[in-house]
């Protein structure tokens, strides 16, 4: 794609900003910075990429990977800020969800081991993994506030922590994966997912997109589920503390 | 003694600044009496029902429960020693038969007749199969005062279970309440804010104002004779909204 063609693609930012102004939106600020955003951020990646793929050294990707997860990691994080060491929890969690989905990947060859595959897919996995955890955390919250009187009184009968929030971690695991769900229902129906498009757009036989595009779906779908339990598993203790009562100061409101 | 308080406190953060709830509560209940707790809202009547099963921690001071520290205890036995029914009569999703299990289902135990319970709370064994969140406010309240029971607790918490409940349903709960007293000795803490209740059901009565106990006294002897002149304005200035 030409750099004129680029330049071009801009008349729908305009088209956005002139629909903004016109009903009277107040997006004006918001697209203007989201484009730029995205246009430095695009590039720089796009340059990065370009130095990892041209190094060619497993260390290349691992700190490329790390970055990634980091930046995930930083963003889902903000749900949870009261919850101790809410970081370290995410961080483990998408590190597993990366080594599993990547060893069983690499492992059995089902793709080579190269940066062009390992970031790539794992761009995917990291992005989708951090939108799991935000659903996850928002989800749990809301439940907590919804349902507190359940959990106080399995603890008043008796009861374990595990006891008292497993309905809620269930419930909330559950629908934080409905979206992943429902989205891949509908794939190639309403939309077209993104890689495959783009693979198709740069030549490649549609069958093969296709078969690449439904490792994809299957891979996501299983880091969805992993993300959301692991998390869960991992986050129920910090909402209790030593003497079994429920912490509620552990979330802020979004 | 079955509860003993020593200069409790409590705080709680509330919007950043730090709220004291509690200040220096000292009192004592003997087994099988029942204590009548009363007080404006707010003054921190169901915090001390809260501390004496661990469900909150006190800041300073000791509370004993059967002669032990609750900080000693492990605490679910504790929890089950000392059984909680709150105002709302909370259930969970599933059947009458679920929730009157659940103390049992949580020890990984079968609950061996669920009809005892629910013909000695009055509960007809046929509502077994329904809905726990389709009763009605009393039936829920018996349901859950049931359920506590199957724990078989020695000291019963009861926040404000009655205020909820037309005068009929309200009185029938209360009868219940006080079989339970006599046939199980079960020392009770019955936090309500019906005066006429608390004079007629206690052993005891308690006056909480702004986290202090401004008078404990045998009940006869609180309502006829109060001591403290805040109780007596209490008292007065309740009865004048009555």
């Amino acid at each position: 794609m030409s750099l004129l063609a680029i330049i071009l693609s801009f008349i729908f930012v305009i088209l956005a900003l002139v629909l903004s102004t016109a009903f009277k939106l107040g997006l004006g600020k918001d697209i203007m910075i989201t484009c730029v955003r995205a246009t430095i951020q695009l590039l720089v990646v796009g340059y990065i990429l370009n130095a990892v793929f041209g190094l060619d050294h497993p260390l290349g990707i691992i700190i490329m990977l790390l970055i990634m997860i980091l930046v995930a990691v930083r963003n889902a994080a903000k749900r949870g800020r009261n919850i101790p060491f809410v970081f370290w929890k995410i961080f483990i969690t998408i590190s597993i969800v990366e080594i599993v989905t990547q060893g069983f990947l690499l492992g059995l060859k089902i793709i080579p081991a190269s940066p062009q595959y390992i970031i790539s897919i794992s761009g995917m996995i990291i992005g989708n993994s951090m939108i799991i955890a935000n659903l996850f955390l928002n989800r749990l919250q809301a439940e907590i506030d919804l349902r507190k009187e359940e959990i106080l009184l399995v603890l008043s009968l008796g009861g374990s922590v595990k006891q008292s929030i497993f309905p809620i971690l269930k419930n909330s695991i559950r629908a934080s994966l409905i979206p992943t769900i429902e989205g891949q229902k509908t794939i190639g129906l309403v939309q077209l997912p993104g890689m495959m498009t783009g693979q198709i757009i740069a030549g490649a036989d549609p069958i093969q997109a296709v078969k690449f595009q439904l490792l994809i779906v299957f891979l996501i779908m299983a880091a969805a589920s992993l993300t959301a339990i692991i998390l869960g598993f991992l986050i129920y203790p910090s909402l209790f503390n030593t003497e079994e009562q429920l912490v509620t100061n552990r979330f802020l409101s979004p | 003694m079955e509860i003993e308080l020593k200069n409790i406190h409590k705080s709680f953060i509330n919007q950043g600044k730090q709220q004291s709830v509690l200040k220096g509560i000292s009192g004592e209940v003997e087994k099988g009496e029942i204590l009548t707790i009363i007080g404006p809202s707010g003054s921190g009547k169901s915090t001390i029902l809260s501390l004496c099963n661990l469900l909150q921690t006190p800041d300073e001071g000791e509370l004993y429960v059967g002669g032990k520290e609750i900080r000693d205890w492990d605490v679910r036995n504790l929890r089950r020693y000392v059984g909680i029914a709150f105002q709302s009569g909370p259930m969970m999703k599933g059947t009458v038969l679920e929730n009157l299990s659940l103390p049992m289902q949580l020890q990984g135990r079968t609950l061996e007749s669920p009809q005892t319970y629910m013909n000695y709370v009055g509960l007809s064994e046929e509502l077994l199969s329904r809905e726990a969140k389709e009763l009605s406010g009393g039936q829920r309240q018996r349901l859950s005062l049931a359920r506590t029971l199957v724990n078989q607790p020695s000291v019963l918490l009861l926040d404000e279970v009655t205020s909820a409940l037309d005068s009929k349903a309200a009185q029938e709960v209360e009868e219940l309440i006080l079989s339970i007293n006599k046939d199980h000795k079960t020392t009770i803490l019955w936090v309500t804010h019906d005066l006429a209740q608390a004079e007629r059901v206690g052993d005891q009565t308690w006056l909480i104002m702004d986290g202090q106990l401004v008078e404990a006294a045998p009940t006869n002897h609180f309502f006829f004779e109060p001591n403290d002149q805040r109780t007596k304005e209490f008292l007065h200035s309740s009865r004048d909204i009555i």
